[in-house]
């Protein structure tokens, strides 16, 4: 199935990637491109098989429900662009 | 001492143990090499402090008597595995110059082992690709030419930066990671063996995440007995990564007996796909007769959905990105672009951050999880992939292993099919399949184009079977007696 240029600004926005005027176009043809190509899929019938949720069978672990204390401030805040007092800090968000 | 970097891993490891040569002058023999090779542009990071460093702490332990598996061997990293205090990108602008304070659990396990680290190797971004052309350092180099023209060939990808500096001896081997043939394909293309394992055989913790229940690091070499060391320390249970399984690691390398007498193998008839050249049709025969020759019954078998493993995982994978790439928001590590609010700030940040393919892909992902969508497109393809995985059960009811291509062509021209996604993701078309079952699979190097380039064919394998495919690989790998080296056209040593 085909997408327009609306759709396009509408994910574009979901997904939180900016993208300009000029680049709508050019990603609609490729992402319609690439929908019609997976459209195939409609013709196999899957009316009584169930979606895989898991691609090996295996029982699904447990551990113990328990605190850690690591102390990783230091390390968590690390990488971030702009950090304050082992916070990361972000433009304003309530006025 | 360039002499060092013709040996296989299982060689070099000999030769330190009988103290023949050190770490140190091996790990140096490959520092100059990989240093010599700009132009193939396989490492994004050398690090030839750590190395040295690591070497001389090995060669200290072999004198002691306390050798690891691994202990000496200089390997790559695909820049995709986080490494303590070395950048670690996905080769994505969005990572900037992010600086794990974590090692992945893979890498731990090599360097545990005594393997020495020489550096990040090239992959396209996020390991999205299938030419390492879509990496933030730009693309890396096959170090193979074609005997009739000087055009730069893409080593395959997601792993071509892992694939190239294996094939031109600037590691003994490498780490990578295979989510629709990131690993096999780029083996084929580079005349290296590459060996994706089961799902879940190795921790993903660690590893920058691209589509999770598809994702599984393994190792590419130069032979299949490398291999199958490498994977040996690799793959671990961790109770860091919930789909890691907990069983027993086998000796793999025990499992290379060279006697696959009895052992039935498989022949799809579906990956005779149309347009395939008369030149991979004549390899997969003669691979055939090769395996036919050792002992091995030859069975033919039919995976009727393999023609919807494709566009399935084309809807799995990008749905699986778009979630796993949202934690890249300017906030917590990576780039950041400021903006007039917090969410001009992550749509500015995102864009700057991520190139055209992965957004093609968080794109397409976004779309297919969006309301209305998720169940025509995503609950589709996931019960497409139970028919996928369904159809290899019941071959493996009559056979042991599959034989089949690796990829349908050899390697192609920088720029080729950059721009045309569709014809990228065709090359995939053999290896997907079993990303999608979670199955094991090896490309072995098994002949030459009519241009003289590298050619491979895929044994598929039981789930946890690694032994099998092992055994049956290298005896591939014998009777293909592949011994061609690409020329150093690159080497400014």
């Amino acid at each position: 199935m085909s997408v327009d240029e609306n759709t396009v600004r509408r994910i574009a926005r979901l997904a939180r990637i900016a993208v300009t005027e000029e680049e709508v176009p050019p990603l609609t043809k490729d992402l319609s491109t690439i929908l019609d190509w997976v459209e195939q899929l409609s013709e196999v019938d899957t009316e009584n098989v169930s979606p895989m949720t898991s691609v090996v069978e295996m029982e699904i672990k447990m551990r113990e429900d328990i605190v850690r204390h690591d102390n990783l401030q230091k390390q968590v805040t690390q990488n971030a662009p702009q950090s304050e007092d082992g916070f990361f800090t972000v433009p304003k968000v309530i006025e | 001492m360039t002499d060092l970097t013709k040996l296989t891993l299982a060689d070099a490891r000999a030769k330190l143990v009988s103290k023949e040569i050190t770490s140190v002058e091996l790990t140096e023999a490959h520092l100059a090499a990989a240093k010599a090779s700009d132009k193939l542009n396989a490492y994004v990071t050398l690090t030839p402090e750590i190395a040295l460093e690591m070497a001389a702490k090995s060669d200290a332990r072999i004198a002691k008597g306390d050798a690891g598996p691994l202990e000496g061997l200089p390997l790559g990293v695909k820049d995709l595995f986080c490494t303590e205090g070395v950048r670690t990108t996905a080769c994505s602008n969005i990572l900037d110059e992010f600086t794990p304070p974590y090692e992945s659990t893979v890498s731990a396990n090599l360097w545990a082992d005594g393997a020495v680290m020489l550096g990040k190797l090239n992959n396209d971004e996020f390991a999205m690709g299938s030419s390492n052309e879509t990496s933030r350092f730009g693309p890396c180099l096959n170090p193979w030419k074609a005997s009739d023209s000087d055009a730069d060939l893409v080593p395959g990808g997601s792993s071509g930066g892992s694939s190239a500096a294996v094939a031109a001896h600037l590691a003994l081997g490498a780490t990578a990671t295979d989510t629709g043939g990131s690993i096999r394909q780029p083996a084929a293309f580079t005349g290296t063996v590459g060996m994706k394992p089961t799902y879940g055989r190795c921790s993903r913790w660690g590893v920058v995440a691209f589509a999770s229940s598809l994702d599984q690091a393994g190792p590419i070499t130069r032979s299949v007995r490398d291999a199958a060391i490498m994977l040996g320390s690799m793959a671990s249970h961790d109770e860091k990564d919930t789909t890691s399984v907990d069983i027993e690691v086998p000796d793999y390398e025990a499992a290379l007996t060279g006697d696959i007498r009895g052992l039935k193998v498989g022949i799809p008839k579906e990956y005779r796909v149309d347009g395939m050249s008369d030149e991979i049709e004549k390899l997969w025969t003669q691979g055939i007769d090769w395996l036919k020759a050792a002992g091995a019954e030859i069975v033919d078998v039919s995976l009727p959905h393999t023609k919807y493993a494709l566009p399935a995982y084309y809807i799995v994978a990008p749905a699986e990105a778009s979630s796993n790439l949202a934690r890249y928001d300017g906030v917590r590590y990576g780039l950041r672009v400021q903006g007039d609010d917090i969410t001009d700030m992550y749509e500015k940040t995102r864009a700057a951050g991520f190139g055209e393919e992965v957004r093609r892909r968080i794109l397409i992902g976004t779309y297919v999880l969006s309301a209305g969508y998720y169940d025509a497109y995503y609950i589709k393809a996931q019960k497409i992939r139970t028919l996928i995985a369904q159809d290899f059960k019941e071959a493996y009811e009559k056979v042991d292993v599959l034989l089949t291509p690796t990829a349908p062509s050899p390697a192609f021209a920088v720029g080729e099919k950059v721009n045309d996604p569709l014809s990228m993701y065709l090359n995939d078309v053999f290896t997907v399949p079993v990303n999608l079952a979670g199955l094991p699979g090896i490309s072995v190097p098994a002949g030459l184009s009519s241009n003289g380039l590298p050619l491979g064919l895929q044994l598929i394998g039981r789930t946890f079977d690694e032994e099998t495919l092992f055994r049956a690989a290298g005896v591939l790998e014998e009777a293909a007696g592949y011994s061609a080296e690409p020329s150093t056209w690159w080497n400014e040593a």
